[in-house]
């Protein structure tokens, strides 16, 4: 049955990446707990529009979890409370009343504020760029049945391949370390005999791009993996790790 | 004689294809370099083709108004992508793939287009195998296919529950190899906001910069829209917040017919409304129909408790549960088309059989869990299971899935013809925002399939064939006069948004068109109904000019007068779907008029007054739209009633 709650929300404002930053405080009243944390910012929006004020910029857009376009670090967590979702999965049955939500964007050098809670994740697509593919052109290629793959490796494939590219791990990180989402794409192609060819050359390419990007190391804390919306494992960073030895070795 | 002409190649039916690439013209590798060709969209359809095009050696500039190519909405597309494979011996091949379709979208598909789209499926599978994409297999180490709606054969490759998140990811990381080699120069946050016509072939367009505010001027020798479809007309929609039909709207401006506005696919399965404050609706996947069973209680009475929190789903006893899928299709049985099963679930719901506020059904794996086990079941649709109960609260592995209707593709779009060429010469659609394949209603599975067919496998063929004429004409200057006047006036537009400062909120205003549309434009349309919405439509449209409230600044990052820029576009599609829907006095596919029913309730189609393509030219903003025929011709195919029964 419905129910609804009222919050005191403390959310950082900031007019562009220059300007300075500042928390501010509102109210939002008659929440119903069944609507999501996008929906509640969505009625906190129309308030302040109502008061002729600028609504809150947030990045946000398929709202089922998927996309990897929503963001905002909910009480000191990347995605809220809840685990394995994103924030636009998140819902209001996991707050209570009364309560003081603190919401504040991704923090890390690598993903500079352009405004609110709105961050720039260019930084991924360049790490993508530097090799995350397979290096095959439209036409020309096999059957698609042509070389068998075991359910096992294509399963774990699609394990890694699942990465939302929402950068959470990188949030949730003291270092803002990207391994985890670097890991996931060199693990995925890794195990599939179709990017096997180039696994080499993509582990050092894409681990060379994320360190001038400015992420840091990795100190295997699993705090990543813990924030992950998606469930992707730290055993991915192992295999990354293994590929990017075996291809300085081969230097 | 007609002023459209859709070029389709002579020859026999399964030959066009054939015939029309090998005497295609072709442009060599020190030409394509001097060609700029600009892709609007980064979806399924545009990033496969700015990737294609940008490996051919064409000079390629690529539009997102997101943050990144990954994040379009082709990401959430769940169930599968199909194609003439016949991996599992079953009887498929190319010519029932197209069959499938045609019948599918209720003979209102091009014959032509449609076969092109079965014939290069399969190449779509080994592309995407060939780039990394983690499909499904088998023990043996082969593809694994499920079934889909609509067909009788298991004809759809799938990865989990996330197909058009990898195929999409196969696409974006082919994308990003073609950035990095230089081919392709990516505009992100950055939207179409006007198309740019010099002596009367598109040459351009103006972009605004989303982060910035700013206008921006860029010149390409062709022009592709692969914007995605127009759902969000009803807000509420199982599209993402930011999917809009703005770019069609320009191009309708600027003389490009809008082809079966009215034609929009209601899908059975998704999560139902439950609150005002909704922002979007929840897709379940098609897929899940492949073993859930779709049943209201039998008894009007048991509907009620369970409306009154007094009855459980799973306490209904076996013999007072109606299958009504299975009862009323017994051959295809919950596996009927999605515009069938729309019907179906709301013809129950109307008379009173329905679940949670009334307007829901249940979708039951009961008897699958029994039969497969939990872990089957886990494997197949897991990520699903676990998305709606985390916004439902509900655990479907032990209750059954409520679930409603909901707006979620629009099939009509920008009338193209076989090349994909739009009625402006050097603007091509490609993807949902073209009317192409799907007809009156598209088979799940399908829309993956379209995206990167059109992107990889026919653009790259037709835009060179286009562009072979153009190795003359020298890149243009953007400060040339038709570049200055469109800029000038998008100005306009933005200003005079900004300087209406009235007191409605644009989520406000937007909710309102969605509540007409839905109620007049939806599932059932009927004169008098779709008279009023267009009476209300132009209400809300002046209601809009004069009383919307935009906070902020013309410059910087300004969100609400992104969406009152793409609400008043949506308005114009309301309109345009409304007045569709009035003049095509049939039922077909997902467009259902009520006063054309058979007496079984099923779409009636008068194919002798309505096998065209309604095509709509814009006349000016105060005039009405102009209606042109494209005739349906069938040589392949015999137009018959569907019968799933």
């Amino acid at each position: 049955m419905e129910k609804t709650i009222n919050l005191t929300l403390k959310i950082w404002r900031q007019n562009g990446p220059k300007e300075k930053g500042r928390f501010e405080t509102y109210k939002v009243n008659n929440i119903s707990t069944d609507s999501s944390f996008l929906e509640m910012m969505d009625i906190l929006n129309e308030q302040l529009i109502n008061e002729n004020k600028e609504p809150v910029a947030f990045d946000h857009d398929c709202r089922e979890g998927i996309c990897g376009m929503c963001s905002l670090y909910i009480n000191g967590r990347p995605h809220g409370p809840d685990d394995d979702v994103t924030t636009c999965q998140l819902h209001m049955r996991k707050f209570k009343d009364g309560e003081t939500v603190t919401i504040e964007p991704w923090r890390a050098a690598a993903f500079p504020v352009i405004k609110d809670l709105i961050v720039d994740r260019n930084a991924f697509d360049k790490i993508i760029a530097a090799g995350g593919y397979v290096s095959v052109s439209t036409g020309g290629v096999p059957d698609a049945n042509a070389i068998p793959i075991s359910k096992i490796d294509a399963d774990e494939s699609m394990d890694s391949a699942s990465c939302i590219g929402c950068g959470a791990c990188v949030a949730a990180c003291k270092n803002s370390s990207a391994m985890l989402f670097v890991s996931a794409k060199v693990s995925q192609l890794a195990l599939l005999p179709q990017g096997r060819v180039e696994a080499k050359r993509r582990a050092k390419a894409m681990v060379a791009k994320m360190d001038e990007l400015g992420f840091g190391g990795c100190t295997n804390t699993g705090a990543c993996e813990v924030e992950c919306p998606k469930n992707i494992s730290i055993t991915n960073i192992a295999r990354l790790n293994r590929e990017y030895l075996k291809a300085r070795f081969a230097e | 004689m007609s002023v459209l002409n859709a070029r389709i190649p002579e020859g026999p039916l399964a030959q066009k294809w054939t015939n029309y690439k090998d005497h295609q013209k072709l442009v060599n590798p020190a030409n394509k370099r001097k060609l700029d060709v600009i892709i609007v969209g980064t979806g399924l359809a545009g990033a496969s083709a700015a990737a294609s095009l940008g490996e051919m050696g064409f000079n390629v500039k690529n539009f997102t108004i997101q943050d990144s190519p990954r994040r379009a909405h082709s990401i959430a597309a769940q169930g599968g992508i199909n194609a003439a494979k016949n991996y599992p011996n079953d009887g498929d091949s190319v010519f029932r793939l197209f069959y499938d379709t045609i019948k599918g979208g209720d003979y209102r598909a091009r014959e032509a287009n449609v076969y092109r789209l079965a014939e290069v499926s399969n190449s779509i599978i080994d592309q995407c195998v060939a780039q990394g994409v983690p499909f499904a297999r088998e023990y043996g180490g082969l593809l694994d296919n499920r079934s889909f709606g609509g067909a009788q054969v298991s004809r759809t490759f799938y990865a989990k529950g996330q197909t058009g998140q990898q195929l999409l990811l196969g696409a974006y990381q082919a994308l990003m190899r073609q950035v990095n080699a230089g081919t392709v120069k990516m505009y992100t946050r950055t939207e179409l906001v006007d198309i740019v016509i010099v002596d009367g072939k598109a040459r351009g367009i103006i972009a605004r910069d989303l982060v910035t505010g700013e206008l921006q001027r860029h010149f390409g020798h062709a022009v592709v829209l692969a914007t995605g479809g127009y759902g969000n007309a009803f807000f509420l929609s199982t599209n993402a917040m930011g999917s809009n039909g703005s770019a069609a709207v320009k191009a309708f401006h600027k003389g490009a017919f809008f082809a079966n506005p009215c034609m929009a696919q209601i899908h059975p399965t998704c999560i139902p409304v439950h609150g005002e404050f909704q922002s979007k609706l929840t897709l379940m996947s098609e897929s899940l129909r492949n073993d859930g069973r779709i049943w209201v209680p039998a008894k009007k009475e048991d509907a009620e408790a369970i409306r009154a929190g007094k009855l459980k789903p799973t306490q209904i006893a076996e013999e007072d549960r109606d299958y009504y899928l299975e009862r009323r299709y017994p051959a295809f049985g919950n596996l009927v088309p999605r515009d069938v099963a729309s019907r179906a679930a709301k013809e129950r719901c109307d008379a009173g059989y329905g679940v949670g506020t009334g307007l829901a059904v249940y979708l039951d794996f009961k008897s699958s869990i029994e039969r497969l086990g939990k872990n089957v079941i886990e494997a197949r649709y897991g990520n699903l299971f676990q998305m709606y109960e985390k916004i439902v609260d509900e655990n479907p592995y032990e209750t059954p899935m409520m679930i409603y209707p909901a707006i979620h593709y629009t099939m009509g779009g920008i009338w193209v013809d076989y090349e994909l060429q739009t009625t402006i010469p050097g603007l091509f659609a490609a993807g949902e925002a073209n009317f192409s394949d799907h007809g009156a209603n598209r088979l799940g599975a399908s829309a993956l399939m379209q995206g990167l067919a059109d992107g990889y496998f026919v653009l790259p063929y037709t835009i060179q064939n286009y562009l072979a004429d153009d190795i003359r004409t020298p890149r243009m200057s953007t400060e040339e006069k038709e570049f200055v006047e469109a800029e000038k006036a998008v100005k306009s537009r933005f200003e005079k948004l900004m300087s209406i400062k009235g007191n409605r909120s644009v989520d406000s205003l937007h909710k309102e068109l969605g509540l007409v549309m839905w109620d007049f434009v939806g599932m059932g349309r009927n004169k008098k109904g779709l008279q009023h919405a267009i009476e209300r439509i132009a209400e809300i449209k002046k209601e809009f000019w004069s009383n919307v409230r935009i906070p902020g600044d013309i410059k910087g990052m300004n969100i609400e007068l992104e969406k009152a820029n793409r609400l008043a576009d949506f308005i114009e599609i309301g309109d345009l779907m409304a007045r569709d829907a009035l003049n095509r006095e049939e039922s077909c596919g997902g467009h259902f008029r009520e006063e054309y029913q058979t007496g079984e309730g099923e779409a009636l189609r008068q194919d002798d007054k309505f096998a065209f393509v309604s095509c709509w030219q814009y006349k000016g903003d105060d005039a009405e739209p102009v209606l042109h025929k494209e005739n349906l011709v069938y040589e392949s195919v015999k137009m018959v009633q569907r019968n799933y029964k």
